[in-house]
């Protein structure tokens, strides 16, 4: 009983649901491509100011920041689509 | 115990475990043998995932590669862990809702047409033989060297475990065997990169180690590591480490290559399968991170460190002093891992100038063309180093106790086995499920099935190893090319076929074929045909190469025409059909998975 009313309650708010969902990729991706691409590789000159251990801020991004700033993302998007889960009614059992 | 019985002492401990575990969880019906009848926690599954994912190229390979060439191979430290993030994003959660067993059953499905599961199928197929290579080439390392034999003979021996491994079990018995062998390989690859991080800069974290001042005193005072590094070896003509000396183009496309790989390899999105909720899928992806970036944070440390070590131990009076003699090597402990590592064929060195001292420098540098000629010196006289036995080397360069050798020995091949054994399984499911299955002999039965799934893994073993006995490149370079081909076919048709509902069948099959012929052609145009060496038509170096992109960079411009071709296509083709549009709808919610489908 309880099933059939979240799935027509899915079905109203599906494409809510799915545009929530791509906002929320669109923004972490931007956050992806900006500590990978942008600090550690393009942007690398513009932040090269930044003195960390020897090195600058760039390298570090290059080599283990973007890593960090990754598993951050991932954790960051499950957490909130399990949460998005819930508000639409679109969660498993 | 002298050093060769220790490391089979190690390798036989570890292996006896994973067959322990393999015979106990044996799979017993097809389900079992693909997907594990989808009963893994998500940590379980991560952790399994890590394992199958760092393969020889990342423990074996990817340290060395960084270590002598610095910042410019951060690619591969963004790229391998980068592909994670579209993995969790873009991938995981739908096709675990899809609720199939393999990658081309989805695109099969999706774009109701068998035509474009063949076409996956043949990608899938191709990128993971190629990658194979890159698994064969490492195991030949690391079999070579703990038995002490030439990389031949190593390759050849590999080859028979990897294939009597794989064949034991399925995902099943892999799963389990892979917790088992993440927990080896993760312990090997750390435990003497904190003993070197302790000697070098006295942080017991070796991803601190990396950015922390050194403990040697000098009579300058204490300098950050890196900054040493970058002072000795610019001293010797090299490159500086921690300077880009590659343009960004390629740096950009060889990362973008090899995150978009990452989520488009068979054998990883597999492991997606097998979670039991949609949500689970979500974590999975993170929880593989977690114990990937393990390794990957302490990488370039290994890398950076080994570099300083072994250029101190060719110049122990300094880069201005006397370079190591001839004697020294040949009598001191210290240098003994040269000797052991001259029978595999992957170390030498050569006194060329007849001084009784090898000196270790960039010949090709102007910069040192004058000072070699002021001293006498007839070019670099170690004249051969194979990255790819850095890492393997690593703790006995360090003066590290015979117990963490061996166990690196066992971390090495942990890797290796791991990574070929569930690429085996990929291969062999493609065949014997999606090809045999799927569009020969449907009605096949399942002891055929498994039959011909066995079949598949002897033939795509057979010729890993002997294209293997010349790889296009070391272990992680060709392991990169891999990446690229499945950037380019697999990763846009997956991609497309969650969040377009417009694409079609004929804009798929369009696509991936464009992507996967584009991009093979120009890796063959570079690194010859079907890596044949001498067969290519351009050198593989940003300046000679056809369009300026290095061949292992090719796979991101694959995937972009591939997504163009199949946009284009599919716009001017008929639209798919309403129940397609309402698989991709329901795909895209988690509501109703059901804990599996069964087959």
């Amino acid at each position: 009983m309880a099933d059939q009313t979240q799935q027509t309650k899915a079905a109203e708010d599906g494409a809510g649901y799915w545009s929530a969902n791509i906002r929320i990729i669109t923004i972490s991706l931007i956050i992806w491509a900006l500590v990978s691409f942008g600090f550690g590789i393009l942007l690398r000159p513009m932040i090269s100011g930044i003195a960390v251990g020897g090195t600058d801020l760039g390298f570090w991004f290059a080599q283990q920041g973007s890593i960090i700033v990754f598993l951050a993302l991932i954790f960051f998007y499950a957490w909130r689509m399990n949460k998005l889960d819930r508000e639409y009614g679109v969660e498993e059992d | 115990m002298d050093q060769f019985t220790l490391n089979l002492l190690f390798v036989g401990a570890s292996f006896a475990l994973y067959i322990g575990i393999a015979v106990w969880a044996r799979a017993g019906s097809t389900s079992e043998f693909y997907a594990a009848g989808r009963g893994v926690h998500p940590v379980t599954n991560g952790m399994a995932t890590a394992a199958d994912w760092m393969s020889a190229a990342s423990f074996i390979s990817m340290a060395g590669l960084i270590a002598f060439t610095g910042y410019d191979n951060s690619s591969f430290l963004m790229g391998w862990t980068g592909g994670y993030v579209l993995l969790a994003l873009l991938l995981a959660p739908y096709l675990r809702k899809f609720g199939k067993f393999t990658v081309s059953e989805f695109i099969g499905d999706r774009f109701y047409s068998p035509t474009a599961r063949l076409v996956a199928v043949i990608c899938l197929i191709v990128a993971s033989t190629t990658y194979v290579i890159g698994q064969m080439t490492g195991v030949g390392v690391a079999f070579g060297r703990f038995l002490e034999i030439s990389n031949t003979s190593g390759l050849l021996i590999g080859a028979c475990v990897v294939f009597a491994y794989a064949v034991f079990g399925g995902m099943k018995g892999v799963t389990y065997t892979q917790v088992a062998q993440y927990v080896v390989l993760i312990t090997a690859y750390t435990i003497p990169a904190i003993f070197i991080s302790l000697q070098l800069t006295g942080t017991p974290i070796p991803a601190l180690g990396l950015f922390s001042e050194t403990t040697a005193t000098g009579g300058e005072g204490s300098v950050y590591l890196l900054q040493k590094l970058d002072q000795i070896v610019t001293d010797l003509g090299f490159a500086s480490y921690t300077e880009a000396h590659k343009d960004n183009l390629n740096m950009v496309l060889f990362t973008l290559s090899l995150m978009i790989g990452t989520a488009g390899l068979p054998h990883v999105i597999m492991r997606f399968f097998t979670v039991p909720k949609v949500s689970d899928a979500r974590w999975s992806a993170g929880w593989a991170l977690v114990f990937i970036a393990l390794l990957y944070l302490t990488a370039p440390a290994v890398g950076a460190m080994a570099r300083l070590n072994i250029t101190e131990l060719m110049w122990p009076n300094g880069t201005n002093g006397e370079a190591v003699s001839v004697e020294t090597i040949a009598n001191d402990e210290r240098y003994d891992w040269m000797e052991t590592w001259q029978k595999t064929g992957l170390l030498d060195w050569e006194d060329k100038n007849g001084d009784g001292k090898i000196q270790y420098y960039n010949d090709k540098s102007d910069a040192m063309a004058e000072k070699a000629a002021a001293n006498g010196w007839e070019g670099n006289e170690l004249t051969n180093f194979n990255r790819d036995i850095l890492v393997l080397a690593n703790p006995e360069i360090a003066n590290l106790p015979g117990w963490v050798i061996g166990l690196v020995a066992a971390g090495g091949l942990a890797a290796a086995l791991s990574t070929a054994a569930g690429l085996l399984l990929a291969i062999s499911s493609a065949v014997s499920h999606d090809l045999v299955k799927g569009a020969i002999n449907p009605s096949i039965s399942e002891k055929g099935e498994l039959l011909s799934a066995r079949i598949a893994m002897a033939v795509a073993i057979g010729v890993a190893t002997w294209l293997g006995l010349n790889p296009p490149g070391f272990a992680a370079q060709t392991v990169a090319l891999a990446f690229g081909l499945a950037a380019a076919s697999i990763f846009p048709a997956l991609m497309m076929g969650i969040f377009s509902k417009r694409v079609n069948n004929v804009g798929a099959v369009a696509g991936m074929l464009a992507g996967l012929v584009f991009t093979l052609i120009y890796i063959f145009l570079h690194k010859g045909w079907f890596f044949i060496a001498g067969t290519n038509s351009f050198p593989d170096t940003v300046d000679g190469s056809l369009f300026g992109i290095q061949s292992t960079a090719i796979g991101a411009v694959g995937a972009i025409i591939n997504f163009a071709v199949a946009y284009g296509v599919s716009m001017s083709t008929k639209d798919t059909p309403q129940e397609i549009k309402d698989l991709v709808e329901s795909v895209r919610v988690p509501a109703g998975a059901g804990a599996a489908v069964d087959h």
